[in-house]
């Protein structure tokens, strides 16, 4: 009888864990209705600190995952200053110095606006599924959402993330929840993104809230006002010349 | 008998002059090296006022939690009145403000690209008002190793060896970038002035000394600073007084429940300087008790050589008749009075000298020129409650102990023997 248990349980299990999908596919499902050839991304990133709260616009043109250009529109004190990413290159122009600065080193860990997004953060562009191994590790229920939940584990040294945790909708395949991990295994960040909508034939989230849970405060959102997929965008744009235009 | 005595000590100046010039010596130097050594051991703990702690320092209670982070954006608002408020409760102190900083120096090339970069540590105090008392606290003019003070702003001085690094002169540019007390990239242009050494190597690789309003306006952080600094005007600490200004400070301008709320903390609350300064504390009793007992070796001796010298008198007044006990009662009476005049006049110079040293200091400045370290060129005294006492100490007890050592030898004496040491 208990020879029979044993047989029974260990069928059940390898039933069980082929009744998940392959982690690699459900991931390179997410990137293709979270990237495009070109986006430009007019936002606000509201930033709730310990003190105060505080609002920041801009627009961001970017072109597949190796160029970016961010043009900061509010407040007074922000507008006009400029963010370049070539590769895995930055640079900011401040209007007030007139000065083209490298952000490197050290300094890519630093909160963007004094959000709870990090310069790294914002030149993580690359698609996932070229960093990571996926894998599936259960199913849960977010936001009345059926998803997957996908622990993805990098290939490389050099990403800030080594692992992370992804909560994907079953039929839309967009993500509904991410925790980012350091090697230690420490939760360094979690974003929950919300406010699908339908454009075109991909789903998109409008509003993505980041918690850095190593600072104090509420946490950033991050709301899309308008977003264009695949439109054309001058190249010029993509040197630093256009900085100082 | 006083009068006796006193008549005696006068007319016989062997008897007087001598030994009170002797303890007047040895006291008023018991009393100087003891306020020497208060005003030395305290330079460290002043050095530290200047730069850092402050006699006693006002902060956000958030920001003191947090202060080795430097969290700018924890810090205190409406600076201007704090300061208007402390000014009015504690005029014996006087108030600066200061914000501590940190970020990246970025010096540019001949097409505005970057040349080098570096981390800098910033401290920003008041450096172009007429009136600041900034430049003298923090000894400034005489750390400049290169250049000039800042005289206009968005002027700025250096540390010598990272303006080196960084391959940046005098009258060059370079760029600050930093974060805003709100968290926002912060760009801001600057002069370099002139480059500074503090002495401290972890300050000298990424110094930046700013004035205040131009990273107030750097760090959107108008009317704000992180810390508000208060000194007692007469430059010296004082510990008990600080402690009282800080629960006075305490119970009127704390808030319960408000983390951004004012709270201040004596220099003995801070860093650890509590335990350094009962240390030194201790070291100045140790230093004091060793000399005072050497003293009081030498006083003593000076006793003994009175007595001894006197020993032919002694013998003649037991021969004819004074009561041995009334001999010595009047040799300890003597050099009691001795002890005292001695003593007195000894403080008194001792005093002397040592408020002269506490004024006007002994000035070291040429000796660490080359160095420029961000340290007190000049040594003062300081002269506290135990440096008007401590020189009686040697002088009484000593000169007391020594003639009741000396005069012990009349009780041995033989009346038989007398009449023949006379003969003699």
């Amino acid at each position: 009888m208990n020879f029979f248990t044993i047989i029974f349980l260990i069928l059940f299990s390898t039933y069980s864990y082929a009744a998940f999908p392959d982690g690699q596919e459900i991931l390179t499902k997410v990137d293709q209705n979270m990237n495009s050839e070109t986006q430009v991304v007019t936002s606000k990133m509201v930033i709730h600190s310990r003190r105060d709260t505080r609002t920041i616009e801009s627009k961001s043109w970017t072109r597949g995952s190796e160029q970016a250009y961010t043009e900061y529109l509010a407040p007074a004190r922000e507008q006009g200053t400029k963010m370049l990413k070539l590769e895995d290159r930055l640079w900011m122009y401040s209007p007030s110095t007139d000065r083209i600065i490298q952000i490197s080193g050290h300094m890519l860990r630093q909160s963007v606006m004094g959000s709870d997004l990090s310069y790294e953060d914002m030149m993580e562009d690359q698609r996932l599924s070229g960093m990571y191994d996926a894998t599936v590790s259960g199913k849960e229920t977010v936001d009345d959402r059926i998803c997957w939940i996908l622990h993805l584990v990098t290939r490389y040294d050099d990403v800030a993330y080594h692992s992370r945790r992804m909560w994907v909708d079953q039929k839309r395949y967009v993500p509904l929840r991410e925790e980012l991990y350091a090697k230690s295994g420490k939760l360094l960040k979690k974003i929950d993104l919300k406010d699908f909508r339908q454009i075109n034939e991909r789903w998109y989230p409008m509003l993505l809230h980041f918690k850095d849970v190593l600072k104090t405060g509420e946490g950033t959102e991050f709301i899309i006002d308008a977003i264009e997929f695949d439109t054309p965008i001058p190249a010029y744009l993509f040197s630093k010349a256009a900085l100082r235009r | 008998m006083i009068r006796f005595l006193l008549k005696g000590l006068l007319r016989d100046r062997s008897r007087s002059l001598f030994p009170i010039i002797t303890v007047a010596i040895g006291v008023s130097l018991t009393v100087f090296l003891h306020a020497w050594i208060e005003g030395e051991m305290g330079d460290i703990a002043r050095s530290n006022a200047r730069f850092t702690t402050g006699h006693v320092k006002i902060m956000s209670k958030a920001y003191a939690e947090n202060k080795a982070q430097i969290p700018n954006d924890l810090a205190l608002y409406g600076v201007q009145e704090i300061v208007h408020q402390v000014r009015t409760y504690y005029p014996e102190l006087h108030w600066v403000k200061r914000i501590r900083f940190g970020g990246l120096v970025d010096v540019p090339d001949s097409h505005g690209e970057t040349s080098s970069q570096g981390p800098a540590t910033g401290l920003a105090v008041d450096l172009l008002s007429p009136d600041s008392p900034e430049i003298a606290t923090l000894n400034i003019k005489e750390s400049i190793v290169r250049g000039r003070l800042p005289e206009r702003p968005k002027e700025v001085l250096v540390g010598d060896e990272f303006a080196q690094k960084l391959k940046i002169n005098p009258g060059e540019t370079l760029t600050l970038m930093s974060s805003t007390m709100h968290g926002s990239m912060s760009m801001q242009n600057f002069i370099m002035s002139g480059t500074i050494t503090f002495g401290v190597n972890a300050m000298d690789r990424g110094a930046l000394l700013a004035d205040i309003k131009d990273i107030q306006q750097a760090l959107d952080m108008d009317d704000a600073a992180g810390e508000i600094l208060g000194y007692f005007k007469d430059d010296i600490y004082h510990d008990e007084k600080a402690l009282k200004i800080e629960n006075a400070f305490n119970s009127r301008f704390s808030s319960i429940g408000d983390e951004y709320a004012p709270i201040m903390f004596a220099l003995r609350n801070q860093d650890g300087l509590g335990e350094y300064l009962d240390l030194a504390n201790y070291m100045s009793l140790i230093a004091s008790t060793v000399f005072v007992a050497a003293m009081s070796i030498v006083l003593w001796n000076v006793g003994v050589i009175g007595s001894l010298r006197r020993y032919g008198e002694m013998g003649l007044r037991l021969a004819i008749g004074e009561d041995k006990r009334h001999v010595y009662g009047s040799i300890l009476l003597e050099s009691l009075i001795i002890g005292i005049a001695g003593s007195v006049i000894g403080t008194l110079i001792g005093l002397a000298i040592s408020y002269y040293f506490q004024v006007y200091g002994l000035d070291i400045g040429s000796m660490v020129k080359n160095s420029s370290m961000m340290m007190s060129n000049v040594i003062r005294a300081e002269i506290t409650g135990v440096t008007y006492f401590i020189g009686f100490i040697p002088g009484i007890l000593s000169t007391l102990l020594g003639a009741s050592l000396a005069g012990a030898g009349i009780y041995k004496r033989q009346t038989a023997q007398l009449f023949k040491e006379l003969e003699t």
